[in-house]
């Protein structure tokens, strides 16, 4: 795991993507809402009807990993630092949409209990942070695995698609941010991305460890993950 | 529930324990949006919190940092399995009553 020995200050007051109230403005913080609890409702529906008996137990164990790899702050250049958001690695263990009720639960949880985040704004944190990486980083993930077999595709797959998903988080947060007259985007947009092209690449090389790893412990797991379909990349091999 | 099921559950908790332990000595930079904010200078646009209950992860109350940083991710450990878990066994016992299972296995 990725950190450096130097006693911590308080934490940030606006870790990560974790936007806090008043940098956006309330429209944006309604339609944040307004698409968050569709996908929400609309999450609880498929998982309901759809979730494979794998997915079940794994949910839990992935709201915990995600909380506490979020805590862990990796430092990249430029005195700054970055943490995982985790939304590519549920989604490719469980499947987007238990993906989505995994990242709401961990980002709800920061924002009402650990004030990471704030209350009005947690609508747009979820769609940023768990819905977008969600559905994002599985089709990615999808895409890839079904053009490279085997660990290359997956390898490939997950750290693409993870990177990719943080990069577009920080595309969407700034559009938010610009859209709320924070920030214009020609300003805050490079900006982001610049950070966040590095935090990615942490995002991606523990998304790739975590997946290599329970493929290694448990390849089960990822095979019938959203209990439909089978990814099985082994059989176009 | 199997037992390759419950390894599963204990191995990953455990996981995501070891990982709250390294809490404390995780970087204190500000990271991206908070050092974007102090860079294009927006950061004087964040409100507080209208309430505390754990704020910057650190449990209140308890003089070592890090022990107070440590003990706000293992609360926050537990809360959000008990979410994940507690809504995927809610998703099964609603389907069962349903009658809607497509996984005769269930159970």
């Amino acid at each position: 795991m990725l950190y450096i020995p130097i006693p911590a200050r308080e934490i940030p007051d606006v870790p990560g993507l974790h936007i806090p109230d008043g940098f956006v403005s309330l429209p944006v913080s309604l339609i944040g809402w307004a698409i968050t609890i569709a996908v929400i409702a609309l999450a609880v529906k498929k998982t309901n009807t759809e979730m494979g008996e794998k997915a079940a137990p794994l949910m839990g164990v992935l709201a915990a990993f995600i909380f506490a790899g979020q805590m862990i702050n990796f430092p990249v250049a430029g005195g700054t630092s970055g943490h995982l958001l985790g939304g590519t690695l549920a989604a490719i263990l469980v499947g987007p949409w238990a993906a989505v009720i995994v990242m709401t639960a961990v980002v709800g949880v920061q924002a009402l209990i650990f004030q990471d985040g704030g209350l009005v704004v947690l609508g747009t944190n979820i769609l940023n942070m768990g819905i977008l990486t969600a559905f994002l980083g599985y089709g990615i993930f999808r895409a890839v695995t079904g053009v490279i077999a085997g660990p290359t595709g997956r390898l490939a797959g997950s750290f693409s698609g993870a990177w990719l998903t943080v990069m577009a988080a920080a595309t969407l947060t700034s559009v938010q941010l610009a859209l709320s007259g924070t920030s214009a985007l020609d300003v805050a947009l490079p900006a982001m991305l610049g950070v966040h092209a590095l935090i990615g690449v942490g995002e991606g090389l523990i998304t790739a460890a975590a997946i290599a790893l329970v493929v290694a412990a448990r390849p089960d797991l990822i095979e019938r993950s959203d209990g439909s379909r089978t990814m099985s990349p082994e059989v176009s091999a | 529930m199997s037992k390759g099921w419950l390894g599963i559950i204990v191995v990953g908790l455990g996981i995501a324990v070891i990982v709250a332990l390294f809490s404390p000595w995780a970087s204190s930079h500000p990271d991206g949006l908070e050092k974007v904010a102090e860079d294009k200078e927006f950061i004087g646009e964040a409100e507080d919190a209208p309430y505390e209950i754990i704020p910057d992860y650190t449990f209140p109350g308890v003089e070592n940092e890090k022990v107070a940083t440590i003990l706000s991710g293992l609360v926050g450990i537990v809360i959000v399995a008990a979410l994940g878990f507690g809504f995927a066994f809610l998703m099964k016992a609603t389907r069962r009553r349903n009658g809607g299972s497509h996984n005769p296995g269930a159970g």
